[in-house]
């Protein structure tokens, strides 16, 4: 048997949440499993406010999407030495102040954990399959991906 | 019959989410499309997925009984 393999297997988290999620509690579950972990990096995406946007959602495809970020988590874990990995993604529609996305990642070092988020997020950004469109006072308009999207990816070559 | 799955902007553009299909080759289906539409679907960003997995190239495929063809146009998460 593979214990490497199945030791770092174990340690990611990946969810797809079709209904609201609380970040906060999800953030203290998430310390709270990982007390050997010297650094811990949580990045919280949320709808913001403002702009005129009254709504955001978030479209999911179900076959794809769930096991899409599972590979995503996967591949950051060979990438860096992480004790834990969280990933939570909404699908729906949200309002203003409504959490998107949360990423928590936990290692020994606290580069390991900064990078392997900002992995996660920069994927989940612009790779993972998940389509979004924002309502404004003229109606729902799709959301199409920035070319700055695509820079960032290209970071991690 | 199969069925044929619009995500993001197409499913504006189809007018519905999802549409059933006679199965047979894709080339036939998307020629029993509205051509608007099948233009849409044929566009460069836009990618393929049979039963929820990606499509490198829809040459030759061809839909049984049952099939999934999803089409996903570019992305945005987070």
């Amino acid at each position: 048997m593979n214990w490497r393999f199945c030791l770092r297997s174990a340690v990611a988290e990946v969810r797809l949440a079709l209904s609201p999620f609380d970040p906060a509690a999800e953030i203290a579950g998430f310390n709270a499993r990982h007390p050997h972990a010297g650094g811990i990096v949580t990045f919280l995406g949320q709808v913001r406010a403002g702009g005129g946007v009254e709504a955001l959602e978030l479209q999911h495809y179900a076959p794809m999407t769930l096991p899409g970020m599972e590979e995503l988590a996967r591949i950051a874990q060979e990438r860096w030495p992480v004790e834990g990995l969280l990933i939570v993604h909404r699908s729906g529609v949200m309002v203003p102040g409504d959490a998107i996305v949360l990423v928590c990642a936990a290692a020994r070092h606290r580069r390991d954990a900064f990078a392997a988020a900002d992995f996660a997020m920069d994927h989940l950004k612009s790779e993972s399959w998940f389509w979004k469109r924002e309502k404004a006072a003229q109606g729902w308009r799709w959301i199409e991906p920035r070319p700055e999207d695509h820079e960032d990816l290209s970071r991690w070559g | 019959m199969a069925r044929l799955v619009f995500m993001g902007r197409l499913e504006d553009v189809a007018g519905m989410g999802e549409m059933a299909v006679q199965a047979g080759p894709v080339e036939q289906v998307l020629a029993g499309l509205d051509p608007a539409l099948a233009v849409e679907l044929l566009g460069e960003k836009v990618r393929m997925a049979l039963n929820g997995k990606l499509l490198t190239d829809m040459g030759g495929v061809v839909l049984v009984e049952g099939d999934e063809l999803a089409f996903l146009p570019p992305v945005s998460g987070g």
